[in-house]
């Protein structure tokens, strides 16, 4: 590749052709300040912060979108380049409401940290009454994600993720100049449109504008109340992340600090979404057995990720007997913290307050479905964010680092290796493939690890031959990936057997409802301390579960059976993008 | 085109939309051309009609949405028989136009940017129309009707049925 040499502030740095300007000044310690850029998504030169100057060039220079050139003299701290961006700074504040201390962005907005870093000390220009979006506008229809428009910067960076890598665009620019606002068409609100609920809009967005819907009240207001016993259970993705928002490295293992925090805010009994992952391969890979020697509909796709099964009931209503029957670990261990452990611990359920904390805001839609209430309750009360978690943590006054490690409470506490790694891409298939190689088979796995499904790749691919069968596989992340195995499959021509989807990049430890922020780098960080825990774990096989195996035996009978049915399957709802599917059935009620 | 009109022209008028989506069926591209269309054809962007270009495009709703509200060629709602521009550009402001708005907006019983009722007249202001030397300046269905006055209001849109 040809290299091309250029001076930033006076230092020479040799860098590929095509590297933009703030690319290049990244080689040289210069962090040009930016907005609406997003590393391979969302490069604009929109929002006019990242100017600098360049020797000859009319006008200063989006360095996002500049590419560099032979011998080209570049200032990036210029008193022009400075007196600009504060400007353009200032006039993007004129219409941006001075809410801080108000806002659930507050220490963690990119504008913010601009106006402190500008060293902006007053508002002088003010739009007053004339702002283009108004308090009416706010739109907190969804259960999950609350757009305030008053607060967006138009940067777009919601627009490029929803549309390039979730192939969605719920949202997008509506009106002209200052009337211009992002939203979905025709003044709907994000629930009556083909929105997934991923969140991936409220990781990215740099303010306030977009952010999950804060449930946190909920939760303090059940744990105040003498009367109900509050059981709490967390998903796999959200113990490799939380410590990020006390400071610490991504990817830090906190399990029993989290476990010893919950406890800290009162909840009654600490639970494991990781149990009912094992809990979930015992019954997908019993499903999948069972479609391979029935004929049954295959290939069988995961089903555990709330944004994928919303995006494919809108997209792929056609499709929807592809989807394992499977409810998604959260609901499962939903419905058995409301119906088996009652009885188990002697409790009434209706006293019972289910909370779970996910790194996912479309689990927030998920738990309000008419169909998750197999119980003969809403099984799961309420859905915190890892973000929301550490805010209650926060507010409670614990600190992160004098926390002592805990261990879960039996028996909906204990899990497995193949467990956490539900909460990476490819970890669901790999879980899977674990168990259904040794039940086929009964012999051990000559080796645990299926690296073929690791990674961040798209889409992997891996043929695994198990007994006399080559088990073809896919694993795909992000919806914009699923799309196209999903075409493939309309075409005829995908011949897997089975097919992980997550809806998010890099799988859970990515979703919607992570700290912020959630990039590749903090992914990477994130997926090799899952894998570190599957490692270290003793037990490394769903089947091997000692609870999971006496929980059939003493009270689901096995899996597929009536009550597993009864409490750990569900159905699917045809939704159509713009408008509901003719020609396809509800699906029936168990 | 209006809700009493028996003439057939507006089967007429869904057949050339029909064609022309079928002609730009799965590409992108063709989105303005077909919104234009649609706008000439029925006098605005009905919801159903962005819905089918959105399908048979290929074009996520999103952008047809945003797209049909960026561009001021394209309106969301029905139109009148007849369009009534009001120039509120300094020279017509200051002659007295605001006082002109607000006799048609009385006589109408509409706001500027509305349509009657009735589908008889739509009701816009805009920005200079370039005949500062007769303001204040209306235009309905193009045909000027300079210095106008509230008093003149009622007369003069007495013309258009």
């Amino acid at each position: 590749m040809a290299t091309v040499t250029l001076t930033i502030d006076n230092q020479k740095v040799e860098v590929e052709q095509g590297t933009t300007i703030l690319e290049a000044a990244k080689k040289v310690g210069i962090e040009i300040p930016t907005l609406c850029y997003m590393k391979d998504i969302n490069a604009i030169g929109a929002c006019r912060i990242c100017v600098v100057e360049v020797e000859g060039a009319r006008a200063l220079q989006a360095a996002c979108v500049t590419p560099v050139a032979e011998g080209m003299v570049v200032k990036t701290n210029s008193e022009l380049v400075r007196k600009s961006r504060k400007m353009t700074l200032e006039l993007i504040l004129s219409d941006h409401p001075a809410e801080c201390l108000t806002c659930l962005r507050n220490t963690n907005c990119e504008l913010q940290a601009l106006a402190e870093a500008f060293g902006i000390k007053e508002v002088r220009f003010t739009r007053g009454a004339a702002k283009s979006a108004k308090i009416e506008d706010i739109d907190d229809s969804s259960p999950s994600i609350v757009r305030d428009p008053r607060k967006c910067i138009l940067c777009r960076r919601c627009v490029a993720v929803c549309e390039k890598v979730q192939g969605v665009k719920a949202i997008g620019p509506v009106n002209r100049g200052f009337e211009t606002i992002i939203a979905p068409p025709f003044g709907q609100g994000l629930m009556d449109v083909n929105c997934t609920m991923c969140g991936q809009c409220s990781l990215v967005c740099p303010t306030g504008a977009i952010t999950e819907k804060d449930d946190t009240d909920k939760v303090w207001a059940a744990l105040s109340d003498p009367n109900k016993h509050v059981v709490v259970q967390t998903a796999p993705a959200t113990r490799v992340a939380i410590a990020e928002e006390f400071g610490k490295e991504p990817g830090t293992i906190s399990t029993g600090k989290m476990v010893a925090a919950l406890r800290r805010l009162g909840f009654d009994k600490v639970f494991d979404t990781d149990f009912s992952a094992d809990l979930t391969i015992m019954e997908e890979g019993t499903e999948l057995i069972q479609r391979i020697t029935t004929g049954g509909t295959l290939p069988m796709i995961t089903s555990c990720s709330p944004g994928w099964i919303k995006y494919i009931e809108h997209y792929y209503p056609d499709l929807l007997p592809h989807l394992s029957t499977c409810k998604s670990p959260q609901q499962m261990l939903g419905a058995l913290i409301k119906d088996y452990y009652p009885k188990h611990a002697g409790i009434a359920a209706e006293n019972i307050y289910s909370v779970s904390i996910m790194p996912c805001t479309a689990k927030k839609f998920e738990a309000q479905r008419d169909e998750m209430a197999d119980s003969g309750y809403q099984d799961v009360d309420v859905v915190l964010t890892t973000r929301e978690l550490a805010r209650m943590c926060r507010n409670a006054g614990i600190d992160w680092d004098s926390l002592p490690e805990e261990n879960y409470d039996d028996p909906l506490g204990i899990s497995t290796g193949a467990a956490v790694i539900f909460g990476v891409t490819g970890g669901v298939m790999e879980a899977a493939l674990r168990t259904a190689y040794e039940l086929i088979t009964k012999e051990e796995l000559p080796d645990i690890n299926f690296t073929a499904v690791r990674g961040m790749e798209g889409i992997k691919e891996a043929t695994v031959k198990i007994g006399d069968l080559d088990v073809k596989v896919a694993v795909a992340h992000t919806l914009g990936n699923a799309r196209k195995l999903l075409d493939l499959i309309r075409e005829g021509k995908a011949d897997y057997h089975f097919i992980e989807v997550m809806c998010c990049p890099g799988g859970c430890i990515g979703g919607g409802g992570q700290p912020i922020p959630t990039n590749l780098e903090v992914r990477l960080a994130r997926i090799a301390g899952t894998y570190k825990i599957d490692e270290d774990l003793p037990i490394r096989k769903s089947h091997e579960n000692p609870a999971i195996t006496a929980l059939y035996k003493n009270y689901l009978g096995e899996p597929l059976g009536e009550l597993s049915h009864k409490l750990l399957h569900t159905h699917y709802v045809p939704r159509g993008v713009y408008r509901k599917p003719e020609g396809i059935p509800e699906g029936s009620d168990h | 085109m209006g809700a009493e009109c028996n003439c057939n022209c507006q089967a007429d008028s869904n057949k050339k939309i029909d064609e022309l989506i079928l002609k730009y069926r799965g590409n992108p591209n063709g989105l303005i051309v077909v919104l234009a269309a649609i706008q000439q054809e029925m006098g605005y962007l009905p919801k159903d009609l962005m819905i089918k270009v959105a399908e048979e495009l290929n074009v996520p709703l999103t952008d047809v949405y945003g797209v049909a509200t960026f561009y001021a060629a394209f309106t969301l709602r029905p139109r009148g028989r007849h369009s009534i521009n009001l120039c509120l550009g300094t020279a017509c402001y200051v002659k007295g136009a605001p006082e002109v708005q607000a006799a048609i907006e009385k006589e109408l019983k509409i706001k500027a940017g509305e349509t009657t009722e009735d589908r008889r007249f739509t009701f816009d202001v805009v920005r200079c129309l370039g005949a500062c030397g007769i303001a204040p300046v209306m235009t309905v269905d193009g045909e000027v009707h300079p210095r106008m006055t509230p008093e003149k209001v009622s007369e003069v849109l007495s013309k258009y049925e």
